[in-house]
């Protein structure tokens, strides 16, 4: 979907949201998001209050980058697990659908193992979800329906109140 | 590439500073944190080296307000000038809104500025964008030194579309925020464009 915007619509959002507080439970994890690759993030469930979501969703997305720049080097399509090991917390993150990037933060409580298994699992039905969402935004279905759009009727002087 | 979530309400915009080393990118960047209101910004990420010279690049968050019910983020961006650092550079690029070029005003970097921004057109066309179609500003920084090329030269060189232009003086503020203004109604205006469209 190179070139179009990303748009995310109620249905969906509840689905991926449903699905990612699956995961939180099902992992044992701390905290899990879903970033899309321009370090958007798209949602968030877990121990989020004392966590800057919106820095890590970006560096998330410059991590990605940079890994995905070194595998171009090497011959590679893409390296689609990263995994960082701290002291306390640990985050994987992965690739999915060559489009969104799921992050998983875990302590102690769980393991790289079941991490994996779970991640794998809820891949491949976060992939379904998008491939939907592609095809909705493609098809102009649900895009500004009813003249809902916030875009239809903006005005300069909208833009100059953002800036008071 | 913006993202818009019909769910949560909310816009979100990314805005890339590019232009060559010590043009300034950053300290636009850290003007604009210095000078918004706590509450509509979040953390300044500057991932530099030991002498402050961006490595990766340089992330600010806005949230400026809402737009017709529509909370409206804008993600600055700035990229590492230096030559050196293509690679990086053309990763920031993907999925940019809108692009501000940091020019140094200076005589003995103009040569620096028209290879740089021969290097955004290289970069931006790789991803898909052609620099004549995306949302674009130019910002002659740096105006207050002395030995600085005169305006007119400085857009035949640099602007010769005669897109939106700024002089600016990023270390105390000047031209900054009209600079970011002018490029987020830009923004803006290409989205209202895309969404009639489709």
């Amino acid at each position: 979907m190179l070139g179009s915007d990303l748009v995310m619509y109620e249905e969906e959002f509840k689905q991926i949201d449903a699905e990612l507080q699956r995961l939180l439970a099902q992992a044992n994890a701390k905290v899990v998001f879903l970033v899309d690759k321009n370090g958007q993030l798209i949602a968030a469930t877990g121990e989020t209050e004392n966590l800057d979501t919106t820095s890590l969703a970006s560096l998330t997305a410059g991590n990605i980058a940079a890994t995905g720049g070194m595998a171009k080097l090497l011959g590679e399509k893409e390296f689609s697990i990263l995994f960082h090991e701290g002291q306390r917390d640990n985050i994987h993150i992965s690739i999915i659908g060559q489009r969104v990037i799921l992050v998983v933060i875990f302590d102690q409580r769980s393991s790289l193992g079941l991490v994996r298994l779970r991640v794998k699992k809820s891949a491949e039905f976060l992939g379904g979800i998008f491939s939907q969402l592609l095809q909705k935004v493609e098809s102009g279905k649900g895009a500004g329906k009813g003249g809902d759009s916030p875009f239809a009727e903006i005005t300069d002087e909208d833009i100059d109140k953002l800036f008071g | 590439m913006s993202f818009i979530n019909y769910s949560s309400r909310e816009i979100n915009c990314k805005i890339v500073y590019y232009g060559p080393g010590l043009c300034g990118k950053t300290t636009n960047l850290q003007y604009i944190y210095k000078k918004t209101n706590p509450d509509s910004k979040g953390k300044l990420i500057s991932l530099a080296t030991e002498t402050e010279r961006t490595l990766f690049f340089d992330f600010l968050p806005l949230a400026l307000g809402e737009i017709r019910g529509f909370k409206t983020r804008f993600h600055l961006y700035t990229v590492p000038g230096q030559v050196f650092y293509d690679a990086s550079r053309k990763l920031i690029l993907k999925g940019v809104d809108g692009v501000v070029f940091v020019a140094d005003s200076q005589i003995e970097r103009m040569e620096a500025n028209i290879e740089s921004i021969e290097n955004l057109r290289i970069n931006l066309a790789e991803q898909g964008y052609n620099l004549d179609a995306v949302p674009f500003i130019v910002q002659y920084n740096k105006r207050d030194l002395p030995n600085v090329v005169p305006l007119d030269e400085l857009k035949k060189a640099l602007n010769p579309k005669k897109i939106p232009d700024f002089e600016a003086v990023a270390t105390d503020g000047t031209g900054v925020f009209d600079t970011l203004k002018a490029i987020a109604k830009l923004v803006i205006m290409e989205l209202k464009k895309g969404q009639q469209g489709g």
